[in-house]
């Protein structure tokens, strides 16, 4: 009687804990491959509205009931799955899961490889970011919803004034932040901030390197790279000279520069008109988003800045029906118009471009807004992260936070040396292999 | 009353058995009404303690990639991370910023929070100034550390601060409070306007439990207010000194919410800034709870010993005059 009255309560208390309801009625019989049987299914994400758009899809599949549960943002979310996968109940079916945290979630048996659930929709996405889902290997973790490709955000009337065009080249843009320091000393074409690891990852991923790597049964990790090293080097001389200014970015302070036009460009990602809608309100109208400045100016690249898949749980017990909304929610052109409409993200698919026809509000006279962003992701750079992202980022952050301060080019590319230091012991000292 | 008549009558019918059950009953019921309280002390502090004493010990290994199923064990690690804890490169700056922060908010503080209290008390009869200077020192302790220094933050950062451009109105350049070498003075201050109205109102208090014919007899032997400050007033209230000195020894090794507001706001505050800014970046950003819990009882036990070996260095002279 008690055998087999334990595993009826763990079930009914893992019932209560996703808070679905009809989870008790196919704990016993675990028929999962019945095509008829109905499952509800228990989504954790942060982005808005989803729940409008996963309505689409129980409106047309009455057997898989998806429930939204809403989270606080990418960081609380994993720390609160990696407790319950700790604790061997309580995690959702599906999870949202930015790209840097993917392999942090492996890592910890916490998002299931759905590589034979998924079908066929490895073809809708560019290859740069399918990249992040499978870490480079033949396992599949996660669907791509949406990406962050980098741009370049700049006020034209200040490019005008000094008769500056977009910057082309990372060279176009050391000389236009010159000019304009020189003109008003006040002004600056950019921060570079040390509490945006995210962003500088993204800008050594456009220059080609990637952090981070698998070979064989080891990691690899590449933080203080040849390419790395051109960027820290670059971004530590106009820090040096004087002519990009050296305050972290997400400050009032830095929301003032932004409004009161002393910060005139920005480079950030897709997603930065509804940062700037709320910085730079007054400013409206003034600025102009363009293709990033490039390395070699003959094959353009990019990298990225924010992001993230949709992942099966280890913990759940439809996997099947789990993937098969998943691929749905990411690739399939009606979900993807809702994401992008209801829920503002910016789909990762190939297919984003015919649902994004309108530009965002703060660029409502660039037409071709979606256009210079579509060229962006088909031009993203491939990236592998590790699974210790989280160290390697607050080493960033207190490395370069030194740098920024000393304002010595020097400092920022021994700042490498520390990031690569510190990641690698970490890996070490937790048991995981590590070559070079 | 009613006890001693009652119980004679009711033990008389079994006289040997009911005095055994009556005291097994008596000694039974503190631990009732004391089981409340213990439960919650046992779920709330004793556990955690013992889990984080539990944890300092242990370590995840993992092995190959870690990316398999099962890649991951818990083993012991004996004292593995209390020596990594130790010789962090960034452990020993730390506590040495934390000192230097202690050297200047403890006795700013306290000494601010015995002045007012002194000039409070030293007005017994403008009741009504006094009773709204009380409340305006006291008011800054009921806002939350992270709204002070968020305000505070905000009255730093040069561009949006209505004080940076008051001093640069005067033809001054006004100081950068969040670079290198103000920092620790930016988020001390923060600590002392949030610390000061409290030590005030221990102070106060304790001064005005102090009978006022000390003070006429000390007034007809020619004492001047100064003179009955210090020989009189200050020696009266030193166990209370010795309790907010206590206090805010305790609340400056356990610096936290100032410094981790005012981090993202300039480049000048690290992430192990202080050692309990340290535990948190371990736990939550490297996501190693071990070491974060070889830190955390690191931290107690310095504030166990420092505090406890004050009080026993001080215990005897200043608590003298109270046996």
């Amino acid at each position: 009687m008690k055998i087999k009255f334990a595993p009826f309560m763990a079930a009914l208390t893992a019932a209560a804990l996703f808070t679905t309801t009809a989870c008790s009625s196919d704990t016993g019989t675990e028929n999962q491959s019945d095509p008829t049987e109905k499952v509800e299914l228990t989504y954790w994400t942060w982005a808005p509205n989803m729940d409008k758009v996963t309505a689409a899809w129980n409106a047309k599949n009455p057997n898989i009931q998806v429930t939204v549960n809403k989270q606080d943002g990418g960081d609380p979310a994993v720390t609160k799955l990696l407790t319950a996968i700790k604790a061997g109940s309580g995690a959702p079916d599906i999870m949202q899961a930015e790209y840097q945290k993917i392999p942090t979630l492996v890592s910890s048996d916490a998002i299931a490889d759905i590589a034979a659930e998924v079908g066929p929709v490895k073809d809708k996405f560019p290859a740069g970011i399918w990249n992040g889902v499978t870490l480079g290997s033949e396992a599949v973790y996660g669907v791509p919803q949406d990406s962050g490709p980098l741009m370049f955000f700049y006020r034209s009337d200040v490019f005008e004034a000094n008769g500056l065009p977009a910057p082309k080249t990372w060279d176009d843009y050391a000389a236009a932040a010159e000019k304009i320091h020189k003109a008003n000393p006040k002004q600056y074409l950019g921060t570079f901030s040390a509490n945006d690891a995210g962003l500088f990852t993204g800008l050594a991923q456009q220059a080609g390197a990637s952090w981070w790597g698998v070979n064989g049964d080891s990691w690899t990790v590449d933080i203080n790279d040849a390419a790395t090293q051109k960027v820290a080097a670059y971004w530590g001389g106009l820090v040096e000279k004087g002519v990009i200014d050296n305050k972290p970015m997400y400050t009032p302070e830095w929301n003032a520069a932004l409004n009161d036009g002393t910060q005139v460009g920005w480079v950030s990602a897709v997603w930065a008109p509804g940062v700037l809608d709320g910085s730079a309100k007054d400013t409206k109208g003034k600025w102009k988003a363009a293709t990033m400045p490039q390395w070699d100016a003959a094959s353009p690249a990019t990298g990225a800045w924010g992001g993230s898949a949709t992942s099966v749980t280890t913990q759940t017990k439809h996997k099947k029906q789990a993937a098969q909304f998943v691929s749905w929610l990411n690739s399939d052109p009606e979900a993807l118009k809702l994401l992008a409409t209801e829920s503002f993200v910016y789909p990762a698919a190939n297919d984003s471009t015919s649902v994004l026809t309108s530009p965002p509000a703060f660029f409502a006279d660039q037409p071709d807004f979606y256009t210079i962003a579509a060229d962006a992701s088909k031009a993203m750079k491939p990236f592998t992260y590790g699974p210790n992202v989280n160290v390697a980022y607050s080493a960033f952050n207190d490395a370069f936070a030194k740098a920024a301060e000393a304002k010595k080019a020097t400092a920022f590319t021994e700042s490498l040396a520390t990031m690569q230091k510190t990641t690698v012991d970490d890996l070490k000292n937790a048991g995981f292999n590590v070559t070079g | 009353m009613s006890l001693t008549t009652t119980a004679p009558t009711r033990t008389a019918a079994p006289p040997a058995a009911a005095p055994r059950r009556r005291a097994g009953r008596k000694a039974g019921t503190p631990y009732a009404f004391l089981a409340p309280a213990l439960i919650l002390f046992t779920a709330f502090l004793a556990a955690p303690i013992v889990y984080a004493g539990y944890l300092s010990l242990r370590k995840v290994k993992v092995s190959g990639l870690g990316l398999g199923a099962k890649s991951r064990t818990e083993i012991w690690a004996g004292f593995e991370n209390y020596a990594r804890s130790l010789s962090d490169p960034d452990f020993l700056p730390s506590v040495y910023r934390v000192g230097a922060y202690g050297l200047i908010v403890v006795p700013a503080m306290l000494g601010l929070a015995l002045l007012f209290a002194l000039l409070l008390d030293a007005n017994r009869t403008r009741e009504s100034i006094g009773k709204f200077a009380r409340i305006s020192i006291f008011l800054p302790y009921a806002v939350p550390a992270v709204v002070a220094s968020l305000l505070w933050g905000f009255l730093y950062l040069p561009r949006v601060s209505p004080i940076n451009d008051a001093i640069e109105a005067l033809g001054f350049t006004a100081p950068n409070l969040l670079s290198t070498d103000l920092t620790l003075w930016a988020v001390a201050n923060i600590a002392v306007w949030g610390g000061t109205g409290f030590n005030m109102i221990v102070i106060y208090t304790a001064l005005r439990a102090v009978p006022t014919s000390l003070y006429e007899s000390a007034r007809i032997d020619g004492a001047s207010e100064l003179a009955i400050a210090w020989r009189i007033k200050i020696p009266i209230v030193m166990p209370s000194l010795v309790m907010t000195f206590v206090f805010s020894l305790i609340a400056t090794l356990q610096v936290f919410a100032e410094p981790m507001t005012l981090r993202p706001l300039a480049n000048t505050i690290s992430t192990t800034w202080t050692p309990l800014m340290k535990v948190y970046r371990d736990a939550f950003a490297r996501n190693d709870l071990y070491a974060a819990a070889a830190t955390s009882v690191i931290i107690a036990l310095a504030t166990f010993i420092l505090s406890f070996g004050f009080l026993k260095l001080v215990g005897r002279r200043a608590f003298n005059q109270e046996d």
